[in-house]
This record gives C-alpha cells, sequence and structure tokens, in this order.
C-alpha cells in the first residue's frame, strides 16, 4: 500500500466515522456546508445563495450549523475543497456553479453517507448526489417583453458567460419572447467566458452600446454592465440573479431573483427529521425559486405586459417555449403547440431560428 | 457580418479608457524596476487602491479626494514590501506573491459593507467647442481627466528618467547598486521611494477601475490587471513610451474582441476571448528572443537585494 492510498483510505474512513450519524432515521444535528464559485460580496449570483444559507441558518438556528467557502475555483481545486469539507463532518453539501458537478460526483462516489446537492447540473451518478436548479428562462421570458417593447434601435443584447445549456435556454427564451412583441428584434450575444470580471462585463455592455444595443441582458454575476448602462440615457438593463436595486427605476426595469432559502430549509428540515430523498428538482416562477423583481421606469403598457407574461407563467397558462419554434439552422424543434420537454432545455445547444452568429461549442 | 457598427473613433475613444489602469500600475512599477526592485504585488496595490479609493471617495462624496485615497493606500500598501525587501533582505519574488494574496483578502474585507453602492460620477473634461469636432473631438476631447492625467504621468516619467539628475540616480542604483553606494548614494532609501511610487501608481490605477471604468465595487474587480501590468514593462522593455503602447494594444484589443462579438463576426469567441493574452505572449516572445537581457534594457540589479555591509 503505497502512501497515497493509504492516505485516501484514512479519509475514507474519517469520513464514514464523521458521517455515520446520517441515516433515515434523521439527525439531531446537521452541519452544512456550501461551495461558491464567486465572492459572497458579489452583489448577484453567490450573493443570493448566501442568503439562502443564511435564511436556513436562522430557519433552524442551534440545530443547523452552517460553513461556506467562496471563490471556489471550478477545477481541480473543486475536489479538493470538497474532500476537505467531507472530512470536516459536513453531512450535506451544497455546490452551488455548473462547473462544480465532475468534482460533486468524484468526491460523492467517496463519501456515500454525506449528502451532495449540486445547482444547475444533471449529473446524479451516486444515490447521495440530488440535482436542483431554478428555471431562471422563466425570467428571460418576462425580460424580453420588455426588451422587445423598449427597444429604439430593435438592437437587444445578451453577455452570457459560457455556452451552457443554462445560458443557452436564457438567450433563446429572451429571443423569442422579444420578437413575439417586436418581430424586427435583432440580437446581440457576447460570451465573456467568465462568471465574474467587472471590468470586462462593463466593457462588454460598452461595446453593446457603442454598436447601438440599446437593451442590455446580462447572464454574469456582477453589477457591472448596469453600471455601464446608467451611464448612457436611454439604455437599460435588468438585475440578474439579485434585485440590484442600487440601480433602481432606471437602467435596472426588473430583474431575476434567485431566491434558494426555501430549497435549502427543505432540504436540511429534511435530513433532519429523515425524510431526506434524492431529488431533481427544477422549480420556477411558480414556487418562488424565480422572483422577479419590482418592475420600475417603465411605461404603463409595457409594464402590464411584463407583468401578464409573469402571471401566466405562474399560473400555467403561457410557456415560454411553445411550438412552432425552428432550430436556428430552419430544422424544426417543437410543433405547432408543443411545450419544449425539459430534456431538450436541460441539454439546449443550439440557438432558435431568428438568433445570428454561430453559438460555439 | 456587419462591421459598420463599429465606429472606430469610438473603438479609439473606449480603448483610452480601457488602458488607463494597466498604464498607470505598469509605469509605477517601470519606476520601481529601473531602481532594481521587483515587486511582484502589483495586484494587491490595485485592488487595495481601488478599494480604498472607493471608500474615499464615497464616504467624502468626491472623486479627486477618492484618487488621492486610492494613490496614498497603493504606496502605504507598499511600505510593507518596501521594508521587508529593503530593511529585512526578504526575497522580493516571494515577498511580492505574499502581497498581492494580501492585498486581495484585506481589500475584501474592507469592502464588506460597500457592495452594491455607486460612487460619485467622475464628468468629463470640459473642452466645450473641441469635444464637437467631428472624430478628432470623440478621440481626444471626450474624457474624464484620468486619462489624460495618466498619459501626463507617462510623459513626466520619461522626462524624469531620461534628462534630469534624478533619473539617472534612479537608473544608476537600477543598474549597479554597488557603484552608486560606492558614489555616496542612498541606495535603499531611493529604492523604498520608488517602490512608493510604484505603489502609489498601482493603487491609483486600481481607483480608477473601482470609481470610472466599472464603477463600482466588487470584490476581485481587478480580475488580473495587475499581472498584465508586469507583463507590459517587460514588453516595453523598460521605455515609458513603449509601456503606453503596450498598455493601448492590450486594452485595444481586449475591446475589439468584445465589439467584434457584437458585430457577429464568425470568428469562434474563444480564439477573440484569449486574444488579448495571446497577443502579449507573442509580442513577448518576439521581444525577448534572440538577444541578451542587456540588449532587452532590463536593469541589470533587477531583482538582487543589497545591504552597505557588503
Amino acid at each position: 500500500m503505497n502512501r497515497r492510498t493509504l492516505m485516501a483510505t484514512a479519509a475514507l474512513g474519517l469520513g464514514l466515522a464523521f458521517s455515520g450519524g446520517a441515516n433515515a432515521a434523521g439527525m439531531d444535528h446537521v452541519k452544512a456546508c456550501f461551495v461558491y464559485v464567486g465572492p459572497v460580496g458579489d452583489g448577484g449570483y453567490t450573493y443570493q445563495h448566501d442568503q439562502g444559507r443564511i435564511a436556513a441558518q436562522e430557519h433552524f438556528g442551534d440545530k443547523v450549523e452552517t460553513v461556506f467557502q467562496e471563490n471556489v475555483p471550478e477545477g481541480a481545486d473543486t475536489a479538493r475543497v470538497l474532500t476537505q469539507m467531507a472530512l470536516g463532518g459536513c453531512n450535506i453539501i451544497f455546490t452551488t456553479s455548473f462547473g462544480f458537478m465532475d468534482a460533486t460526483q468524484e468526491v460523492a462516489a467517496k463519501f456515500p453517507n454525506i449528502k451532495f446537492e449540486h445547482a444547475t447540473g444533471f449529473k446524479r451518478d451516486t444515490p447521495n448526489v440530488s440535482t436542483y436548479n431554478a428555471r431562471f428562462y422563466e425570467g428571460r421570458a418576462v425580460q424580453g417583453t420588455i426588451a422587445g417593447m423598449m427597444t429604439k434601435s430593435n438592437k437587444i443584447g445578451y453577455i452570457g458567460s459560457f455556452p451552457i445549456p443554462e445560458v443557452v435556454m436564457g438567450i433563446n427564451s429572451y429571443y423569442l419572447a422579444a420578437k413575439k412583441v417586436n418581430p424586427d428584434v435583432d440580437l446581440s450575444v457576447i460570451w465573456a467566458y467568465t462568471w465574474f470580471d467587472p471590468a470586462k462585463e462593463a466593457d462588454a455592455a460598452k461595446a453593446m452600446i457603442e454598436q447601438g444595443v440599446d437593451v442590455i441582458a446580462a447572464h454574469t454575476d456582477s453589477t457591472a454592465p448596469l453600471a455601464e448602462a446608467a451611464k448612457t440615457p436611454g439604455v437599460i438593463g435588468f438585475g440578474q440573479a439579485s434585485d440590484m436595486s442600487a440601480y433602481k427605476p432606471t437602467p435596472r426595469v426588473t430583474s431575476i431573483i434567485d431566491n434558494w432559502g426555501p430549497y435549502y430549509i427543505a432540504r436540511i428540515g429534511a435530513l433532519l427529521d429523515g425524510t431526506y430523498e434524492q431529488t431533481d428538482s427544477w422549480e420556477g416562477i411558480k414556487s418562488g425559486e424565480v422572483e422577479i423583481g419590482e418592475i420600475t421606469g417603465l411605461p404603463d403598457d409595457v409594464k402590464a405586459a411584463a407583468e401578464k407574461v409573469r402571471d401566466g407563467i405562474a399560473d400555467g397558462s403561457y410557456h415560454p417555449f411553445t411550438g412552432p419554434i425552428n432550430k436556428q439552422d430552419g430544422s424544426a424543434w417543437l410543433a405547432e403547440g408543443q411545450d419544449a420537454p425539459d430534456g431538450d432545455l436541460l441539454s439546449m445547444d443550439f440557438y432558435v431560428e431568428g438568433i445570428k452568429g454561430d453559438l460555439p461549442k | 457580418m456587419d462591421l459598420s457598427g463599429i465606429n472606430p473613433a469610438v473603438l479609439i475613444a473606449s480603448l483610452m479608457v480601457a488602458s488607463v489602469p494597466i498604464m498607470l500600475a505598469a509605469i509605477g512599477e517601470l519606476v520601481t524596476e529601473k531602481s532594481g526592485v521587483l515587486n511582484l504585488g502589483v495586484e494587491g496595490m490595485m485592488i487595495i487602491g481601488a478599494i480604498c479609493g472607493f471608500v474615499t471617495a464615497v464616504e467624502t462624496g468626491s472623486p479627486l479626494l477618492g484618487f488621492i485615497g486610492g494613490a496614498v493606500s497603493g504606496a502605504a500598501l507598499s511600505v510593507i514590501f518596501a521594508v521587508l525587501t529593503q530593511v529585512l533582505q526578504a526575497n522580493q519574488v516571494a515577498t511580492g506573491l505574499a502581497l498581492t494574496l494580501f492585498g486581495l483578502g484585506l481589500s475584501s474585507l474592507i469592502g464588506q459593507g460597500y457592495v452594491g453602492i455607486k460612487p460619485p460620477p467622475t464628468g468629463m473634461v470640459p473642452f466645450g467647442p473641441l469635444a464637437d469636432i467631428p472624430v478628432i473631438g470623440r478621440i481626444l476631447f471626450k474624457h474624464d481627466p484620468m486619462v489624460y492625467v495618466s498619459i501626463a504621468i507617462v510623459a513626466a516619467v520619461w522626462a524624469v528618467l531620461k534628462f534630469t539628475r534624478m533619473g539617472l540616480i534612479i537608473r544608476a542604483v537600477g543598474e549597479s547598486h554597488e557603484a552608486a553606494h560606492a558614489l555616496g548614494y542612498k541606495v535603499t532609501r531611493i529604492r523604498i521611494l520608488a517602490i512608493m511610487f510604484g505603489g502609489a501608481m498601482a493603487g491609483l490605477g486600481g481607483a480608477y477601475l473601482s470609481l470610472v471604468r466599472v464603477p463600482q465595487w466588487a470584490d476581485g474587480i481587478t480580475a488580473g490587471a495587475g499581472w498584465i501590468a508586469l507583463a507590459i514593462v517587460v514588453f516595453a522593455s523598460w521605455r515609458p513610451w513603449r509601456v503606453l503602447i503596450g498598455a493601448y494594444l492590450f486594452g485595444g484589443i481586449s475591446v475589439l474582441q468584445l465589439n467584434l462579438q457584437v458585430a457577429k463576426v464568425p470568428i469562434p469567441p474563444e480564439y477573440l476571448s484569449m486574444s488579448p493574452y495571446v497577443i502579449t505572449i507573442i509580442v513577448l516572445v518576439i521581444m525577448s528572443s534572440g538577444r541578451g537581457r542587456s540588449a532587452m534594457n532590463a536593469p541589470a540589479a533587477l531583482g538582487q537585494n543589497f545591504h552597505a555591509s557588503r
């Protein structure tokens, strides 16, 4: 037995010893750990996860101890951080970024008694891995409606982070909703290849504004695109992940707010009372995981149209992806009246018809 | 593809703004390195300047005081480096790296209560009718004061290093500290002052990021700009005007690649995204290929510690 296998075995043994108490009979005390891709002070995505953590902490008080690590890089370091948490006595570990997917599977396989919860992913290789996500694309339909009605140049923009299904479905939903109210609308996409780089996000927004784009949606984590939009009168944008209310009433005219608190409370609660099961959760506007922030600074008819889309999604009468919809290359995707199946959305790797430019693979 | 949307005048104006932080940090580091000190803590000093400048501007309501606060805090952080390397003779590379890590952590701590706040706006310099000249007006006369200040600083550093006795002394200390010491110059004191100038410029560059370019505070706002500044000093082969060219080249490609994406140029965005870094590396390789350290113009005593007893 060389040193590495010795250490791995020791690690495994320790993990088992620490987590041995977690079983179907419930627990008296849960240590819940959170892994964040960005800083909790980003004012956006990671901030909202941390708000969820704080909500869970307040809800359970002494029965739950929460720990988090921020700024964890997506890559080799992820597995190291997860292993450290598992050895540190965590009972449930929430990994909150898509890029943590493979590391989550890898570490979860080594620690079968610890629960892993991976946000926005689709892999559940072992029974102790659950996935959770929110239907952010529903919020994008609300934003797209506003974008289509408010643009004067008919040029709207979308700052994407990485070309993953999560982002691609947001772009398609945004575009389809805008096109529904404004057939002449033209969409420009910038791939920033980062979740968090305020200077780059600001530059991306600036490049769009200089080329006449006047409504900018961002799928990155900071408020920089809004700060840039604020410099040019007439340009509007949206709060992403968090309300970003500092930019009310304009340029931020509404927002998609990730509300993770109820989910975290439900999952930790299930672990405490012994009802925990592996799940694949994907909720949206209806159950409150996706909140639409207050609509400000818009004409009444635009506001009413946006609210109608929001309420339609909530009561099930409106689906952002309802056929007929073709893919960008003209091939058929959804037939007349057909709603997109979840499987198609979760693996989405194409633009819908009408979006110009290539989607990077 | 629709390139008609890209207005060259607007593009040049944007790249001038995008280049200011790295240009300031690089010109400061150039002076530090000219005096023979390698300070790898530029990133740390920049981000401390970013948060302290931001806090000062928000609390006082004055962007000017914010910039001063950023410069002072960058210089203050560099004093730690100066004491460790010049007085206590610590290794410069290791200390510089530690300074970066320390600055990133400390800025995050100071910035806790300042997320989501808007700083007081920095206005444009009023040039009156000059700003309305087509093309030239947009490029030259529609900027905030710091764009002009940064170019003025580059000019001043060039003039001081080239024409003044002070510049000669700084260069002498950087080329051969033994000889400068023998001539009676206070090597340690001169180097500490050069380090502080480098820190002040990095802090100023950081403050520009958080007060004008982004403008807000967010953790990790510099996102590697300090490292690019270090590369630009080598790229410029320790010549001030080339720092300006290097910063404009890097800033220009960064801005251009985003504009090309908006214009839907059929080049995969992965390549566009990496282009500023790739071009920086290529230029660095070309600059340093087949020639010795002296031809590169590197200060001969760069990175070497000095103690008067030796």
